[in-house]
């Protein structure tokens, strides 16, 4: 049942980047030219999903368990140190460069430079692996 | 229609897709995350995640009337780009999704802190490179 959820939760999510804009490159760039043509509309894109998320973690708190698990798995990390600031820093340069964050990224995974890009994220993703045990 | 109108209603469909999978799964959605765990352990769950987000996207062109984008052909920028987005997501521990949506969503401090970085990272880069299109 947990599967069937994360395939419905996937089809969602991809359905609401698609909607929202965020799989176009371009308006991701125009969203982030903030000192050139900015375009504000992918503001409402977080906008939007934070007040769900919001509303979704509220309920979440006063729940002891979630619905078909016996506990809820959430992130327990709160320290901030380098590796969460550099390794953001690089993620933002990325995706100003071409305009693909994650998610989007794998919207396109049909197409073959959806998929060069998704590889290369995979090898990027596996290299950070390595180096986080040593800095 | 509005511009605001449909980024509005695709974010919040996203804050849907994050609400099933807490209060069903218990679990937050962030892609990165996802993405690496059905990579590296093969989780059944991860992987028909990441086999909806095309699925969802392909409903909305074909469904909805949504237009859908072409990616800019510019293979030595892709890879670089691709490179940089993944070395990032995991030295950072998460992405425009887990950070962005559901850590702020929780009020984490570490997220806030991160999607200020991604985002003032992410205007700075194009401030100085401009659009690729």
């Amino acid at each position: 049942m947990t599967t069937f959820v994360a395939l419905v939760s996937g089809i969602i999510f991809g359905l609401g980047l698609a909607v929202s804009g965020m799989t176009d490159t371009a308006k991701v760039q125009g969203f982030l030219d903030l000192f050139g043509n900015w375009v504000p509309d992918l503001m409402f894109v977080m906008g939007g999903a934070l007040i769900v998320s919001a509303i979704a973690y509220q309920i979440a708190k006063k729940q002891i368990r979630p619905m078909l698990r016996y506990s809820f798995d959430l992130p327990q990390n709160k320290t901030i140190d380098q590796k969460l600031i550099t390794g953001s820093l690089i993620f933002g340069v990325g995706w100003g460069l071409y305009g693909l964050c994650p998610g989007p990224a794998l919207t396109h995974v049909l197409s073959q430079d959806g998929l060069l890009f998704v590889a290369a994220m995979l090898v990027g993703m596996l290299v950070s692996y390595q180096i986080k045990k040593f800095i | 229609m509005d511009a605001f109108l449909l980024p509005l209603l695709g974010g919040m469909i996203i804050g849907v897709s994050t609400l099933i999978l807490l209060l069903l799964n218990g679990k937050v959605a962030g892609i990165s995350t996802i993405f690496w765990n059905f990579c590296t352990s093969k989780s059944m769950e991860s992987a028909l995640f990441i086999i909806g987000l095309p699925l969802g996207a392909l409903i909305a062109y074909s469904m909805l009337g949504i237009s859908q984008p072409t990616l800019p052909s510019n293979t030595s920028l892709i890879l670089l780009a691709g490179f940089l987005v993944g070395f990032g997501v995991n030295r950072g521990s998460g992405c425009t999704s887990g950070h962005g949506v559901c850590g702020i969503g929780r009020f984490s401090i570490r997220s806030i802190v991160a999607t200020l970085c991604f985002m003032a990272s992410g205007i700075v880069t194009v401030a100085f490179l401009g659009v690729n299109t």
